[in-house]
């Protein structure tokens, strides 16, 4: 089954108010943050509350994603010793420049997965490309590990790395993008868009998602509550797709059970990756809260 | 001592104020008493109502010791004229007051010292808030404070058991014979609707304004035949604390969640169909689930009846947007509504017996479809406290709470499930002032639970995709964060005697150790 990687919604780990219910606005992942959101002074303070409330508390089936501290400090070793043992679905590499950067850290993982008990390959990853670098390798990190669920664009960085800034119109994270949900494709990843900063802008952010759902990914990073609805709204399919969606999906329930190999509908052929893209747009449209008369049967 | 029907220890005679009812149900007591009938006074030609001061008038009204005063509360936390007629008070030497207002806030701090030098040994009121509040909840009082619901405090004015000699009322404007209103002048609050049952019922009206108008000031909220004096002072509040601008609509995302649940809760029960009525509190929350219910109602064309209550600028607005017919307005939030009452004919000022006395021939709130209001705790039977926080102290009020609750069709609490760390939903509240009885649907951010008394609301909630929950697992989700919160620890000595609206005792409060 397809999951949603709509919204994946970011918070600070050392800030117990928000810690302990981030799930409750109805992200379909969340993210606690013990890197940049982070100053060196609460690095261990965040790392403490994030292990706790992953051990504690139940996020009710919501995505728990941790972004560790990068490979290129002292704090993210620690990081995993502590979060890997506490189990969240998965772990977020920042700055992520190469294959190695993917790989150093499955080796750590997999050595606290052992030692705490865990079974080994239980943690999956996600790697943040934050770099020309990082771009250019795209789809070398995205095959990288069978623990990979995802590839992230993380666009503050990766413009500064650029010698630019950021726009409205994203002209300047084109490129970038294409490679990223190219490479996620080829690898049979996710490919999951930056954070729109400006939490007063919906239009700017409505327009931005909008772009990058036209471009394929699967989601986008929120940094407020608020961005949820304006995400979902746009990746909850229209009526007529959801018509279309059902009458593909019961073309092919037919064809199935009278034994016949090849689907049609109207005349038409309804092959494989068709049938597929119905079945995503069914998740969308249920996950959104509509009705959808399936007749009777249950169909995604 | 005896237990009254939602199980609280009722003392059965308290000193200074007699014999106490236990409270039954919402509406199981009959009143039997006649109406009250105040003083009759005469004003010949030529007499002039207009004094120089404060003094003057508190001495023309021969106000003497164990008296009772009253003030009213459309000044909020901008109030100058209580301390202002306190201090005059205190200077002429005039002791053992009864202060009745219709509710008391932080700025009223200095009630503390007047209670110490024994100017007032007691105080009938809504709402006590801030250092005198806590004071109370230290014992400072030998006799406990009356809390009042807003309807509740008008009947208790018109069945003559709230006994106001003299009434100490602000006003923005009034001409030299006493047709004032809340809505012109320097400091406006809006309606006058609480004030106006002081006007009508105490045995002597003092007026006192900033801005005095040329007579004839009508239409009027307060009328020359029911006042006495008039005092012009440089100000009667700080229009900040009174009504200043417009209350922001909430960002808060929590707050929102909460709204936007209460919301589809108000749209699955079937209530939100053309005509429906409602009131909303000036909390976050509450005004938010105004701004969602408005999409809905511009989407499927729905026009409300009237919008009741404590009235914000978000009110105002469905008003002039004509998506509701009247407003119903007995107090004013914020200077958008204030304004408004003295423009728009459709926005209509009541006063509290209108709103919401339960003993009267019929209050606005039992035609109540749908009211919002908030809660410092609920307990697992759906009681609600909104007087005293978690540490036992005095910091709310009464209000219209429990008023509305009983009138509406659709009463929904609207509060987060856990504050800081405090659990909103417990065992047992630590004060009373709503029954669950009355209490439909409690919504917070981590969901919502419908009282088990509305089976027809559980069935419709149910074919939504709201996160329903019983009370129960509402509280045991809150405890499995928060732990289950020691119990307050308090003295024998009762601080406060907490008056359903129909007279009888919910509840006491007892002193905070």
């Amino acid at each position: 089954m397809y999951k949603l990687r709509r919204t994946m919604m970011f918070l600070p780990g050392n800030n117990p108010a928000m810690v302990k219910d981030a799930h409750i606005y109805g992200a379909d992942s969340i993210m606690f943050d013990l890197e940049d959101a982070i100053s060196v002074y609460e690095k261990d303070a965040a790392r403490l509350l994030v292990y706790n409330a992953l051990k504690t508390i139940d996020y009710e089936g919501t995505e728990t994603v941790v972004r560790i501290n990068g490979l290129d400090t002292p704090y993210w070793r620690e990081d995993l010793e502590a979060i890997v043992r506490a189990k969240p679905d998965v772990i977020r590499i920042p700055k992520t420049q190469t294959a190695r950067d993917v790989e150093k850290v499955e080796k750590v993982v997999e050595e606290v997965e052992r030692k705490a008990g865990i079974p080994v390959g239980t943690t999956k990853l996600m790697a943040a490309i934050e770099s020309a670098m990082g771009v250019i390798n795209a789809y070398e990190i995205a095959s990288s590990s069978k623990r990979l669920m995802g590839i992230a664009l993380s666009a503050e960085d990766f413009v500064t790395d650029m010698k630019t800034t950021r726009s409205l119109e994203g002209t300047e994270l084109l490129l970038a993008r294409e490679k990223i949900v190219l490479a996620a494709r080829a690898a049979g990843i996710y490919a999951l868009d930056t954070v729109f900063s400006d939490v007063n802008d919906d239009e700017g952010l409505a327009n931005e998602v909008r772009l990058i759902k036209q471009m394929g990914f699967d989601g986008k990073s929120i940094i407020n509550p608020r961005q949820i609805a304006i995400v979902n709204k746009i990746y909850t399919p229209t009526q007529k797709e959801i018509e279309k969606s059902l009458r593909v999906i019961h073309a092919s329930e037919d064809a199935k059970k009278k034994g016949l190999g090849v689907v049609s509908l109207n005349g038409k052929m309804v092959d494989k990756p068709i049938i597929e893209r119905a079945r995503r747009v069914l998740t969308l449209a249920k996950a959104s809260g509509l009705s959808i008369d399936e007749g009777g049967e249950e169909l995604v | 001592m005896s237990e009254n029907k939602i199980g609280r220890e009722i003392p059965d005679y308290i000193e200074n104020i007699g014999e106490l009812k236990p409270y039954e149900s919402p509406f199981a007591y009959q009143p039997t008493t006649r109406k009250f009938g105040r003083k009759i006074s005469k004003t010949v030609p030529g007499q002039s109502k207009l004094l120089n001061s404060i003094e003057e008038a508190i001495i023309r009204t021969g106000l003497k010791d164990g008296m009772t005063i009253s003030f009213h509360h459309h000044f909020r936390t901008g109030d100058y004229v209580v301390n202002m007629v306190m201090d005059a008070i205190a200077k002429l030497g005039i002791k053992n007051l009864t202060v009745a207002a219709s509710s008391l806030n932080d700025v009223h701090a200095p009630l503390i010292g007047h209670i110490k030098n024994g100017v007032v040994t007691k105080i009938e009121t809504s709402g006590l808030r801030g250092p005198l509040a806590y004071e109370v909840s230290k014992g400072l009082l030998d006799t406990p404070v009356i809390i009042r619901s807003h309807g509740g405090r008008a009947r208790a004015i018109e069945s003559g058991e709230l006994k106001i000699d003299v009434a100490f009322l602000g006003v923005s404007c009034t001409d030299i014979y006493g047709n004032a209103n809340g809505y012109n002048g320097k400091s406006i609050c809006g309606s006058l609707g609480y004030a106006k049952m002081d006007a009508q019922y105490a045995d002597q009206v003092v007026l006192i304004t900033d801005t005095l108008v040329d007579y004839p000031n009508v239409p009027a909220s307060i009328l020359q035949s029911d006042v006495d004096y008039i005092v012009k002072v440089d100000a009667i509040g700080n229009p900040e604390g009174i009504s200043s601008g417009a209350i922001r609509l909430t960002k808060n995302p929590r707050e929102l969640l909460i709204a936007k649940y209460a919301a589809k809760v108000i749209e699955a029960s079937g209530y939100l169909k053309p005509g429906f009525s409602m009131q909303c509190g000036s909390g976050g929350a509450s005004l938010a689930v105004i701004r969602y219910i408005k999409e809905k109602m511009i989407e499927d064309n729905i026009k409300a009846s009237f919008f009741l209550g404590g009235i914000t600028g978000s009110s105002v607005e469905l008003l002039n947007e004509g998506l509701t017919k009247k407003l119903l307005d007995v107090q004013d939030f914020d200077l958008i509504a204030a304004k408004s009452i003295g423009e728009n004919p459709n926005h209509f000022e009541i006063d509290a017996s209108y709103y919401a006395n339960p003993h009267n021939k019929g209050c606005a709130a039992n035609l109540l479809d749908v009211v919002i209001l908030s809660a410092l705790e609920v307990d697992t039977d759906f009681n609600v406290n909104v007087m005293t926080g978690s540490d036992g102290v005095i910091r709310g009020a009464s209000g219209g709470h429990c008023d509305t609750a009983a009138g509406a069709k659709l009463s929904i609490i609207v509060a987060p499930l856990i504050r800081g760390r405090i659990p909103t939903i417990i065992d047992r509240v630590n004060t009373v002032i709503t029954p669950g009885e009355t209490i439909d649907v409690v919504v917070t951010d981590r969901g919502i639970a419908v009282n088990p008394l509305r089976k027809d609301l559980i069935k419709k909630l149910r074919k939504t995709n709201l996160p329903l929950f019983t009370i129960d697992q509402l509280k045991e989700k809150a405890e499995k964060i928060t732990g289950k919160p020691e119990p307050i620890e308090f003295g024998d000595k009762i601080v406060g005697v907490v008056e359903y609206r129909d007279g009888t005792i919910i509840d006491v409060i007892r002193q905070v150790k």
